[in-house]
């Protein structure tokens, strides 16, 4: 029961965190038809500059800098690359992004070196909100829950009840027809494209002191990103939210549980002394997996996500 | 009001658009008619800016080829796809705000005179655009597009596949845009309401321009008709 609270808790913000990266995504896939493979490199970009930031004022103003900051340069990044690579195709733009996300890599390693940076918690954050039974959960758990709520909220607050929202979300549907009603479509992709990395900054500054700062970080939560948007649907932020959390939290609880098909056969009587590899495997040992195995599996069968409203 | 020149178009190496030429005055309504694949959906969409297109087309004495979609609806050009365009999950109120261009401006239309001039709409105001009828979401792109109160409108085969009650909507639709001296250029296929409410026609045929004169010349002339219109 304890393990499973916490494990629910670590779960969605964990989730929570995937959807701050996905959420991002899914709307510039979905409305510019751009696949993004540098997304994360903003996710690692944010988590390096809050470091920076830290050091020289406070936390607090990484937290509102630092999204700034890579928001800029997403806009600049669309608007001067994305826009110049989209005259010669698809193909041309994919191959961008796949070069900027190397780019990062090494620029990053270039100014920051390759060991992980030193970007921890703020004291302030540091501690224990309460513990039950012998599990402690810690404060800035409860603040990267309170920081993804508020910002799921604004999102779907400026995506509802603004004008520039109305139009975004018919973008995701018929950008053609947004356009030829008058909208300035290619400037309101510069500002999706600002806001979705924005987004991925602010995951960034969040995650990169509860997880760690390395260059590899970007690596280490792309594949997933891209999964979440692919299980949600394309064109469906509902769908990345649900996805996300699903993710999240299936992963939390199979990482936290070291069980096997062999364990569960043997609790309900079988005592089975020559399985299979793969039934000896703990779910532990199965929890990276277990993300792709779900893309293929909705890839299968249900090839437009949970939610989304057109074909992969 | 406009004037096309010589307009050409490809897709790929395709030559689809083969030096069209055509113009509608102020407060006119033409016709544009043709056989499914003569070239007038793309004529109409090199208009909008939606297809590159080489040649001329001039708006309110402008040259408009080459500005982007956008920047041709903010000269004063509304577009109704043939394919209708509405945004599904949004409401039927939703889509019509959409058409706005500048909601601090005014324009001839306001939401609330379209739900008066068609309550079916008004009816079905709070709905998501998707899952209305064929007809009503015929209603809602037309009433959408006059939302950005064009000069001009360029609408793409109203009535196709619409039941003939939704047909006579549309006929009124169109009555009230003549009345509110707006141009219009009515893609057709048949000549049915087209005829009725039009005061000049152009027949295109293999992305050219074969026809051109009043319903009365056309309805006289039966080779063009057998030639180029009917199967
Ligand atoms: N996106 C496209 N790609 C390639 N060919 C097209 C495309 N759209 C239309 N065509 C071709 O261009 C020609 C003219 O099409 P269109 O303008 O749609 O005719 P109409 O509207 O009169 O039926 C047709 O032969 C059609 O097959
Ligand atoms: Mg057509």
């Amino acid at each position: 029961m304890e393990f499973a609270l916490i494990s629910l808790l670590n779960g969605v913000t964990y989730g929570l965190l995937l959807f701050m990266l996905s959420s991002g995504l899914t709307l510039i896939f979905s409305m510019m038809s751009v696949l993004n493979f540098a997304h994360a490199s903003f996710y690692m970009l944010g988590a390096y500059f809050a470091y920076q930031i830290s050091g020289a004022a406070s936390f607090w103003a990484a937290l509102l800098l630092a999204p700034l900051l890579v928001g800029v340069l997403g806009a600049l990044v669309e608007r001067f690359g994305i826009r110049k690579a989209h005259r010669f195709g698809h193909v041309a733009e994919l191959l961008f992004t796949f070069g900027l996300s190397f780019l990062a890599i090494e620029v990053v390693q270039l100014v920051w070196g390759k060991a992980a940076v030193d970007y921890r918690v703020p004291s302030t954050l540091q501690g224990t909100l309460f513990t039950l039974y012998s599990t402690s959960y810690p404060i800035y758990k409860a603040f990267m829950i309170a920081v993804s709520v508020f910002m799921l909220a604004g999102l779907y607050s400026f995506l509802t009840y603004t004008r520039i929202g109305l139009i975004i979300q018919a973008a995701l549907s018929r950008p053609d027809m947004v356009q030829a009603l008058g909208h300035d479509v290619p400037r309101i992709f510069t500002l999706v494209f600002a806001g979705g990395t924005a987004l991925a900054g602010l995951a960034g500054v969040i995650g990169g002191n509860a997880l760690v700062t390395e260059p590899g970080m970007a690596d280490a939560v792309g594949p997933i990103v891209f999964v979440v948007v692919v299980v949600g649907g394309l064109g469906s932020l509902t769908g990345a939210f649900v996805a996300s959390l699903l993710i999240g939290i299936l992963q939390t609880f199979m990482v936290g549980m070291n069980y096997s098909f062999v364990d569960f056969a043997r609790e309900i009587g079988l005592d089975i002394h020559s399985a299979p590899l793969l039934a000896r495997l703990s779910l532990t040992q199965f929890a990276p997996v277990m993300p792709y195995l779900l893309m293929v599996a909705i890839l299968i069968f249900r090839p437009r996500g949970l939610m989304g409203a057109r074909e992969t | 009001m406009l004037e096309v020149k010589d307009l050409h178009a490809f897709y790929g190496k395709s030559h689809v658009l083969q030096g069209v030429s055509l113009s509608v005055g102020r407060g006119e309504i033409v016709a544009l008619l043709g056989r499914n694949g003569a070239g007038r959906s793309t004529t109409v969409k090199a208009i909008m800016g939606l297809v590159s297109a080489q040649g001329s087309v001039r708006f309110k004495n402008e040259e408009i080829l080459g500005l982007k979609a956008h920047e041709v609806a903010r000269k004063g050009i509304g577009y109704v796809p043939e394919d209708r365009a509405i945004f599904p999950d949004l409401t039927v109120r939703q889509n019509l705000v959409l058409g706005i261009k500048d909601p601090r401006k005014r324009g001839r239309w306001s939401v609330e005179e379209v739900f008066s001039l068609f309550p079916l709409l008004a009816e079905r105001a709070e709905t998501a655009g998707g899952v209305l009828s064929g007809g009503e979401q015929q209603m809602l792109t037309l009433c959408r597009t006059m939302m950005g109160d064009p000069d001009l409108v360029l609408i793409d085969e109203p009535t196709e596949g619409l039941a003939p009650k939704a047909v006579e909507q549309v006929g009124e639709f169109l009555t009230a845009v003549k009345k509110r001296g707006i141009s219009a250029l009515l893609v057709e296929q048949k000549l049915s309401i087209s005829l009725q409410i039009s005061e000049r026609l152009y027949l295109m045929g293999h992305g050219k321009i074969v026809f051109q004169g009043t319903p009365g010349d056309l309805r006289a002339n039966e080779g063009v008709r057998k030639e180029w219109l009917e199967v």
